[in-house]
């Protein structure tokens, strides 16, 4: 194998392929990416063999073949090398090494058989549709962040991606969820997604796709199996498995019947929140929201270390409420909310809360109380 | 730098001999005498308690252990120059060391001389947190006034009166949390004193591995390796929110200790764990039979943590196999919990995911990371609306065996 590559494009390519890359493992071959030059083009493959990225992009291929190195060695080189510098990769059979030469530097890399490098099988998508970016971005954006890291609940460390029935229709819905809180993000349903299968996608895979996904417009072509995802543009394929479990049925954990409003200035409340969750040094804080007409008042009392309250102004009509949250929850749930208003309805203060941007009920959150 | 002498307690501007005896034993620190939490642990306890009843001892490599299980509990400096370790199987002791005197273990006499020490220690401060029967906390925090010498000098008269009225030898850390303290004691070991002062932490933690810190096991230090962080240097890159995100309520620890910050009060009753084990006449592997003790034990501890105003976030499952080699899982709950209902449910979750077929001899469960009890169970379960109701239905069984009698009402499951 013998090609030239610019500089910027390489950096990109093998930038996203290496982040896929656990940096301690225990099987060489895994820390490697695979580079295939043929035709026009090279591509860069890694995997941790539950998620696979292949980029490609445009070069010089003077010889094609295929070899192995470091992904994480070969992107500092590359990510050192001076801007706009032309990239020679040069495979010499013979000492089993990879040479990479940039103006006047050289750099000679250990490589392994390219034949050792695991390839995710592939398999046939019973559902294949495109997105646009900035779709995908939203649904799993505001979902992951309710994304369960307990191991017992495993069905839970993933954003549940499937097809379900909106107020108006059908709709591509994500949901995350860890018992305390749950995100349920909806957005119109792209045509061909209608038979595809619900499908668990990991948290490495979410917060790996969201580089993927990155400031982009492009459509993203989405295929969905029983037992893979995968998300595509035209120079770059991430193949992930997903969770082989149920997720739980989250319908009737969303609150139907919640009555008592709650409008208030996300951003302000946020603030507030944080403010007065200081006093409390305990690792779960628990905030009390005290709401009396049109009038919220947030408290910590934390016998060690002190207390803090701060009122709001709010729009609130109806009885006298007292509820407690863990102050965490409350940030990360009115840190979603991009418009301004964000929208409490509360039963009791031992019920959950469900949570929405004004009256859009595309994206809903729920979180339960705290005793306080 | 103010320094101290560790023999006759002078304390002058430093220099590499005492002034007033010409010991070498000099303590110097630019901050010694603005620290005030320690932690003394003494040499080789029960050896040294040995050799001292039994002076013909004194120059032989001494192993304490044998009994029932077979296992070094403690050993001499003299049998560890050979290699010998606690908890090694005492036949592997005895190769490396043949010439060892294995003496049985006196705990009556252990407990007396531990009894000794502490109320030493308790006679500089009323915040001493025993961690065994050789081992301790102290707070000496606004002491100086009241003893009329900084907590450095008081540490050093109280290794000092230990070794000649006791006839023991302790090594002592000085610092300014106990994460540090503890560290700082095994730093200079036997007979030493460490100090790590306020502005030397983070250089100190930097370069040091991370099962420095205490609670990193194996399973930890795996995680944190798969993550690429080997040192604290590589903890203090990450952010609070991606450890946090990794790793859980550990991150959030993690982050802290990296930079040095412990904020754990030392005090008497700073219970770590509740546990409860129980080993069964006869090894088993039934299902059956193990959920039944899984539920009684869980009722135990829950009982004690009751009791104790106290509530864990970490739940434990430990089992024995038939041939001794134990199995710890553990599982750190968002919620402290001191129901015997979630202890039960995450034991044995634990226990379903351990997939070991068994048989067991011992079986075993405990929660630790303890708090107080009034954040106990305080967020309900979205997915499991029915576990307030258990909740309430266990707050309720208590009041009816607080009035009527522990066995006024049970649960079908503990027959088992």
């Amino acid at each position: 194998m013998k090609i030239s590559i610019e500089r910027g494009t390489l950096l990109k390519a093998v930038g996203q392929a290496q982040s896929v890359v656990e940096r301690r493992n225990t099987i060489p071959i895994l820390a490697n990416v695979l580079i295939e030059a043929e035709g026009s083009t090279v591509s860069f493959r890694a995997t941790d063999l539950d998620i696979e990225v292949v980029d490609r992009a445009a070069a010089m291929v003077d010889r094609p073949g295929a070899t192995t190195v470091s992904a994480v060695m070969l992107h500092e080189i590359v990510r050192k090398l001076p801007d706009g510098a032309l990239v020679g990769l040069t495979e010499d059979a013979a000492t089993g090494r990879l040479t990479v030469t940039a103006g006047r530097s050289v750099f000679s890399l250990a490589t392994l058989p390219k034949e050792d490098f695991p390839v995710m099988a592939s398999s046939e998508y019973a559902s294949n549709f495109a997105a646009p970016a900035p779709v995908l971005r939203r649904l799993f954006d505001k979902a992951k962040f309710a994304i369960s890291t307990e191991e017992t609940r495993y069905y839970l460390n993933g954003v549940y991606l499937h097809v379900a029935t909106g107020d108006e229709g059908p709709v591509l819905r994500c949901v995350a969820t860890d018992g305390h809180r749950l995100a349920r993000i909806d957005a119109p349903l792209p045509e061909g997604a209608q038979g595809m299968p619900g499908v668990i996608v990991p948290r490495k895979t979410v917060n790996e796709l969201r580089k993927l996904l990155d400031d982009d417009e492009a459509e993203i072509t989405v295929s969905v199996s029983e037992t893979k995802v995968r998300f595509a543009t035209p120079v770059l394929t991430m193949t992930s498995k997903v969770i082989d479990g149920t997720f739980p049925d989250y319908t009737r954990v969303i609150p139907t019947g919640n009555t008592r409003r709650l409008e208030v200035d996300a951003a302000e409340f946020a603030k507030a929140v944080d403010r007065v969750a200081t006093v409390s040094s305990e690792r779960s804080r628990a905030v009390k929201l005290s709401l009396d007409e049109d009038r919220l008042v947030l408290s910590v009392n934390a016998p060690d270390s002190g207390a803090a309250e701060e009122e709001l102004a709010v729009a609130y009509a109806d009885e006298k409420l007292e509820i407690g949250f863990n102050a965490k929850y409350l940030l990360e749930i009115a840190s979603q909310v991009d418009r301004e208003n964000a929208v409490f309805l509360f039963n009791s203060s031992g019920d959950p809360t469900l949570m929405r941007e004004g009256n859009d009920m595309s994206a809903v959150y729920v979180v339960m109380p705290m005793r306080v | 730098m103010p320094a101290l002498c560790r023999d006759c307690l002078t304390q002058f501007d430093s220099g590499p001999r005492c002034p007033s005896c010409r010991s070498p034993r000099i303590l110097s620190h630019p901050e010694l005498a603005s620290l005030s939490i320690a932690h003394m642990d003494c040499d080789a306890f029960y050896a040294s308690v040995e050799k001292r009843d039994h002076p013909e001892l004194r120059d032989k490599p001494v192993i304490v252990g044998g009994g029932t299980r077979g296992v070094v509990s403690t050993c001499c400096y003299i049998a560890r120059i050979n290699g010998v370790r606690s908890a090694m199987p005492m036949f592997q002791a005895l190769k490396l060391c043949p010439g060892a005197v294995v003496v049985k273990p006196r705990m009556e006499a252990y407990v007396a001389v531990s009894r000794q020490i502490r109320a030493m220690m308790e006679a500089l401060t009323p915040a001493v947190e025993p961690l065994s029967l050789d081992e301790a906390f102290l707070d000496l925090t606004g002491t100086a006034r009241l003893h009329g010498a900084p907590p450095a000098v008081l540490l050093a008269r109280l290794t000092r009166a230990m070794e000649t009225e006791l006839g023991i030898t302790g090594s002592v850390g000085l610092s300014h949390n106990k994460f540090l303290a503890k560290i700082a004691s095994d730093l200079d070991k036997p007979r030493g004193f460490s100090i790590i002062g306020q502005a030397e932490t983070e250089a100190f933690l930097k370069p040091k591995p991370v099962r420095i810190i205490w609670g990193v096991g194996t399973a930890t230090q795996t995680a944190l390796e798969n993550a690429g962080i080997r040192t604290i240097a590589d903890l203090l890159r990450w952010d609070r929110q991606d450890l946090t995100a990794r790793f859980g309520h550990m991150g959030d620890r993690l982050w802290h200790l990296a930079r040095g910050e412990d904020h754990r009060r030392v005090s008497r009753d700073a219970e770590k764990s509740i546990s409860k084990e129980t080993t069964f006449n006869e090894d088993t592997a039934s299902a059956e039979v193990l959920d039944g003790h899984l539920w009684r034990l869980s009722e135990q501890v829950s009982d004690r943590a009751k009791a104790k105003e106290l509530a864990g976030r970490t739940v434990t499952l430990k089992l024995k196999r038939s041939d001794f080699s134990t199995i710890t899982r553990r599982h750190s709950l968002a919620d402290p919990t001191q129901t015997a209902d979630r202890i039960y449910r995450e034991a044995r979750a634990l226990m379903d995911g351990a997939r070991e077929p068994g048989p067991f001899r011992l079986i075993g469960v405990g929660i630790s990371d303890l708090t107080t009890a009034d954040q106990a169970d305080a967020t309900g379960d979205l997915l499991d609306p029915g576990a307030g109701k258990r909740t309430a239905a266990e707050r309720a069984t208590d009041r009816i065996r607080q009035r009527f009698g522990k066995d006024a009402i049970i649960k079908g499951r503990a027959l088992r």
